[in-house]
């Protein structure tokens, strides 16, 4: 399908020096992004249908429209504590990744140089990344007290696994051809390490930091949930209490929106780094 | 300067892991003060494996390697080994592929200044000035391999090892860099290995070209080139050699026999 479309607007004459490549390239992508809009309004409309058509008048349902939705999102962003509530759940997301690149970075690279160590550890790792963060909770509230702190060891947890398992494929692949030139320039361990293999994971490094943005933003509403007063989570619940519904509708559309942008910068910051190459 | 070797392997054998043979045989190899040696031989006869055992990269299995008479256990500060293949950084610009390990805690200290002088001068030799802020995939092919030709000569080493550093190069660069090496060699008497796999490329650089061939690889010829350089012009004298080397590569060559029978 793809194909007959990008076949039936022939491209025009190249501009000289422009390689068709790129302009075709460029093409592609305009067309992507135009058949991604088209689909977010087709989300619209079938979210706007189900509330305001199929749902009956005076319905429960109707309390979640879009419309009423937008409007009450406007509201809550300049008239509330909103713009807190995000700052706080920001704040603790940044903390969470930032712990878990501190752990999972350093483990990464020791087991992805070491196959003995690969080799002790992978059961292990597989076994704890498959228990969902959330069944931690109970634990860390009694570890921890209640507050922060079980929210930044249960985002940590959470995210370090992608980044820990990506910086060891990163290792893995690094190419021989640039180890070697390291050490014909008798290079120190800490100068291979600062100079080759750190920038050689880089780009690895920061794949997993997106897997575990994901990761970490979809854990982070339910942790918000329990013992703390702040926070996207807290206020989705309270919205729920207040039974305040489009307030709860707008802010499923903030938590959606935030999401989308923080995935957009890891993409954006992952190519940023790969287009050096 | 010819007097006291520099670079100098004594019986040199070497055998990778696994079961097959050796790489080498008892190889001896002496290389003087600003000495140029070309080495020659058939694909996968173990050059590149030599140049490795040369440059302290690769342990041999028995024998040693000296440098001004010291026995070398690693990769030596003042040599220095352009690879087969241009092993540039992908996340640096050439110019900082250059200057790449120039700050290394065992490499020479060197100021900034002095730093920034020889990357530059080395990057102007080659002759990619323009492409200074350009990454390595930007690069073609023997842009990589001149890059990597600039690294080595940053550093301004007293031993240059170059496996194939012109394989690359289409014919009036190549020259060029023919040139290059024989202006480094008389103004800062460096002594130089050079694998080549281009007969004509010995024959203008080399004070001796070594020819190896056999499985295990041994030194199968040997000639001395007793002539001025640049040699530009003495094609008579150098033909006679040439001649002289590809009957013996011929020989040395795996192919050798089967190449005979379809001749007939
Ligand atoms: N790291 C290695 N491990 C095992 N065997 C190797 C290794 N490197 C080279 N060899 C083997 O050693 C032999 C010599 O290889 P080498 O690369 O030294 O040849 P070469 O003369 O440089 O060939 P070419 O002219 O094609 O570059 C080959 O049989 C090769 O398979
Ligand atoms: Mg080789």
């Amino acid at each position: 399908m793809s194909v007959s479309w990008a076949t039936a607007d022939p491209p025009k004459a190249v501009p000289a020096g422009r390689p068709i490549s790129s302009s075709s390239a460029w093409r592609a992508a305009l067309l992507r992004q135009t058949i991604g809009i088209a689909g977010l309004a087709v989300l619209l409309v079938l979210w706007w249908g189900g509330t305001k058509l199929i749902a009956a008048p005076g319905s429960f349902l109707r309390h979640f429209s879009p419309l009423e939705a937008v409007t009450t999102l406007g509201r809550l962003a300049t008239n509330s504590d909103l713009p807190i509530h995000v700052l706080v759940s920001l704040r603790r997301v940044l903390i969470g990744l930032g712990l878990a690149l501190v752990i999972g970075v350093p483990i990464g690279l020791a087991v992805g140089r070491s196959a003995l160590l690969n080799s002790a550890t992978s059961p292990s790792f597989q076994f704890l990344r498959m228990i969902s963060p959330l069944s931690w909770m109970p634990l860390a509230v009694m570890v921890l007290g209640v507050g922060d702190r079980p929210i930044y060891f249960l985002l940590a947890f959470a995210a370090v696994w992608p980044i820990l398992l990506s910086t060891a494929e990163g290792v893995r692949q690094l190419q021989p051809a640039w180890l070697r030139l390291a050490a014909s320039l008798s290079a120190t361990r800490w100068e291979t390490l600062r100079h080759v293999v750190l920038p050689g994971v880089l780009a690895h490094v920061l794949t997993g930091l997106r897997l575990a943005i994901g990761v970490v933003w979809i854990v982070l509403v339910p942790c918000e949930m329990l013992g703390v007063s702040a926070g996207l989570g807290y206020f989705i619940l309270d919205t729920r209490d207040r039974l305040a519904y489009s307030e709860l509708t707008a802010m499923v559309l903030v938590i959606g929106l935030l999401g989308f942008l923080l995935d957009a910068a890891a993409r954006g910051l992952n190519r940023l780094v790969t287009h050096r190459h | 300067m010819i007097g006291q070797t520099i670079l100098e392997a004594n019986a040199v054998t070497l055998r990778y892991d696994g079961d097959q043979g050796n790489v080498l045989d008892p190889f001896d190899f002496a290389l003087k003060p600003g000495e140029t040696i070309g080495i020659l031989g058939p694909s996968g006869v173990g050059k590149s494996s030599l140049l490795r055992v040369l440059a302290g990269l690769q342990q041999p299995s028995s024998g040693a390697v000296h440098i001004r008479g010291q026995a070398l256990w690693g990769p030596h500060p003042r040599v220095s080994i352009a690879f087969q293949d241009p092993s540039l950084l992908p996340w640096l610009t050439l110019e900082r592929n250059v200057a790449f390990g120039l700050d290394f805690k065992h490499q020479p200290q060197l100021s900034r200044a002095e730093r920034a002088r020889r990357v530059d001068e080395a990057i102007a030799e080659v002759g990619l000035s323009s492409a200074r802020n350009q990454f390595p995939d930007q690069l073609s092919g023997g842009m990589a391999q001149r890059a990597a030709l600039a690294r080595c000569l940053a550093r301004e080493p007293d031993i240059l090892l170059l496996d194939e550093p012109f394989g690359a190069l289409d014919e009036v660069t190549r020259s060029q860099m023919q040139r290059l090496l024989l202006k480094i060699v008389s103004d800062l008497g460096t002594a130089v290995v050079l694998i080549t796999h281009d007969i004509d490329e010995a024959l203008l650089v080399s004070d001796r070209i070594v020819l190896l061939g056999g499985s295990p690889a041994r030194q199968i010829g040997e000639w001395t080139v007793d002539l001025a350089k640049p040699r530009d012009d003495d094609v008579s004298e150098l033909g006679r050699l040439r001649v002289d080397i590809v009957s013996a590569l011929r020989r040395a060559s795996p192919a050798h026999h089967k190449d005979e029978a379809h001749a007939v």
